[in-house]
């Protein structure tokens, strides 16, 4: 069995005496994806930032493509492969794009900086990553709050995918998009893993964009993986109870709402 | 259309707001009415005008609206209401927000924050508002109220805070609840919790409400009856449970079809060519969904059609009766 793409073992992290990360461990195996799931304070994005770098583990492994990435990268040569790696998207596409960058140029920086080409063909990569996106040129010379939110995300994708990483986070990347919208890039998302060897790790708290874009699935609760598997199987047959309570509160027609009042002690 | 017997009635209510020195269409055409205790839901997405409608029925516009047609709440024309009359108008019709952190003030504590509305606009003193929210707060599952009332917002969940904002909103015993996307923020757990104390309260006092939401299968869930806004306009009123079924206009099948499903893969969704149009794109003698949708032909570019009844609901669509039926989207189409 070739070496998954990327690999987190034992993973923890603390802010003082919060324990956010507990244990957690997965491999995403080449052109893979996998979802993790989990409400607000889960570490569900807490996790995402360690993969990336932009948190330090308290303790723990993480490998991507082979190489360990658990301490800060020493180098701005080994910050760089470690980008060309593993890229993320966040959440929301009004802060994650420099105001005063065309997604033109937003590109062309990722692709001068990782791949080091040319003008000529950096430009010829531009093109072919709007047209991946469905951005039109016009749009591709826009600023960003010249674009619609659903636009903003799709550069945002574009600008991931000029590092060309063999991993892709996408933290919550479609919850702010528009139901029609959301579509598109899904679709989009899935069109790119079947023409890459790209692998997707998808941070949502949306069981069904879950169930669209992922095979296996981690189940996190307050720091911890309470359940993991097959996505289809786990939300066909979730066995943790906090799974079970998930998948029951997702609205769908004839679905009720049901009072589980705890008094809270926030 | 439903005529009479409506709590609330919007009858033709088109909106413009000046932008940039010109004014903007908002809202077109917008007719619908909540009967006493119905769960009415309104969902659309970006730019739709749900959350305008809901400003317009509280009379909550930003200077220089133009509004036309009529709002009638229980017999009275909104749009009159100025004084005392209006202040009693908020108190019968309360709002509550997405996001309940950005409509409290992180400074003033619950108990104040909850009995303002009762101690400024009803006169109840302070020992006997304080009372009534602490029991509210029983009632939506916060059982230790007097110490809540002491507390400021950054002490309480997300979850938390909204369950007193809507203890809050019920202070002033109103009829109408107009609930702007009231559980987006939260946790779908907390989400289920939030909408089954919410449920149970309507119930129990006969409350009325239009609950905005994009989330077809939530609105469905939860509302009697749904209406689906595009472009500013009504494009169908539909009873919530033929909703996904039996869907009227193309655009609300489009939209279900388009939510990936959670008990099933799609190899590709359905996706909507296009994005949503903003009332003011909307062509004015034309089907606003013409550009994006799968069943457009001449007749939907010869005139924007009128809302048409049709097997108990309404559609904007102007090949309704010969498409009904015929378009639910099946899963992987």
């Amino acid at each position: 069995m070739p070496e998954p793409v990327l690999q987190v073992e034992s993973l923890r992290k603390e802010y003082g005496p919060l324990v956010a990360v507990d244990g957690v461990g997965f491999t995403v195996p080449e052109g893979g994806s996998l979802a993790i799931v989990g409400e607000s304070g889960s570490g569900k994005t807490t996790v995402a930032r360690l993969i990336v770098g932009l948190e330090r583990a308290t303790a723990g492994a993480i490998r991507a493509c082979g190489r360990d990435r658990s301490a800060p990268a020493r180098s701005t040569r080994e910050r760089r492969l470690r980008g060309s790696e593993v890229q993320i998207v966040f959440q929301d596409p009004y802060t994650s794009l420099d105001p005063r960058q065309t997604m033109e140029d937003a590109i062309d920086e990722v692709l001068r900086l990782h791949r080091g080409w040319a003008a000529d063909k950096r430009k010829q990569r531009v093109r072919e990553l709007s047209d991946l996106v469905g951005m039109d040129e016009r749009q591709t010379r826009a600023l960003p709050r010249a674009l619609s939110g659903g636009q903003r995300q799709r550069v945002a994708i574009a600008r991931a995918l000029a590092a060309e990483p063999r991993v892709l986070i996408l933290d919550e990347s479609v919850a702010a998009l528009d139901v029609s919208i959301q579509a598109q890039v899904l679709n989009l998302l899935a069109d790119i893993r079947d023409e890459t060897a790209i692998s997707f790790v998808l941070i949502s708290h949306d069981l069904a964009v879950v169930r669209q874009l992922t095979e296996q699935i981690v189940v996190m609760w307050r720091g911890r993986v309470v359940e993991r598997g097959e996505t289809a199987d786990v939300l066909d047959h979730p066995q943790d109870d906090y799974t079970k309570l998930l998948r029951s509160s997702v609205p769908r027609p004839g679905w009720k709402p049901t009072q589980r009042i705890h008094v809270a002690t926030a | 259309m439903m005529r009479g017997g409506g709590l609330l009635e919007l009858d033709g209510v088109t909106v413009s707001l000046p932008v940039q020195g010109e004014m903007r269409p908002v809202l077109q055409d917008v007719s619908f009415a909540i009967r006493p205790g119905e769960a009415l839901g309104l969902v659309g997405e970006s730019g739709s005008g749900k959350s305008m409608t809901a400003r317009t029925i509280d009379k909550l516009l930003p200077d220089g609206a133009a509004v036309a047609g009529r709002v009638r709440f229980d017999g009275r024309d909104v749009m009159t209401l100025a004084g005392a009359d209006l202040k009693r108008f908020r108190g019968e019709v309360a709002m509550i927000f997405q996001d309940p952190r950005a409509h409290t003030n992180p400074v003033r504590r619950i108990g104040d924050f909850m009995t303002e509305a009762l101690r400024t606009n009803s006169g109840v003193g302070m020992g006997e508002a304080s009372a009534r929210a602490v029991a509210l707060l029983k009632s939506v599952g916060i059982e230790d109220g007097e110490r809540r009332l002491r507390q400021y917002p950054h002490e309480l969940s997300g979850g938390l805070l909204q369950r007193v904002m809507i203890a809050t909103a019920l202070l002033t015993q109103p009829r109408l609840l107009l609930a702007d996307e009231p559980t987006t923020a939260l946790d779908v757990t907390t989400q289920a919790e939030v909408l089954a104390i919410l449920d149970g309260l309507r119930s129990k006092l006969h409350l009325a409400m239009l609950f905005i939401t994009h989330n077809l299968e939530l609105a469905a869930a939860i509302c009697d009856r749904t209406v689906v806004m595009y472009a500013g306009q009504v494009v169908e009123v539909r009873e919530s449970n033929k909703l996904h079924e039996q869907p009227l206009h193309p655009y609300t099948a489009a939209l279900a079809a388009a939510r990936p499903n959670i008990d099933a893969t799609a190899h590709r969704l359905t996706a909507i060519p296009g994005r949503p149009l903003s009332a003011f794109e909307a062509p004015p003698d034309a089907c606003a969904f013409t550009a994006r949708c799968p069943h457009a032909a001449d007749v939907c570019r010869a005139r924007r059609p009128a809302l048409m009844e049709l097997d108990g609901g309404l559609t904007r669509c102007a090949r309704g009766s010969e498409l009904f039926g015929k378009l639910k989207v099946p899963l992987n189409a």
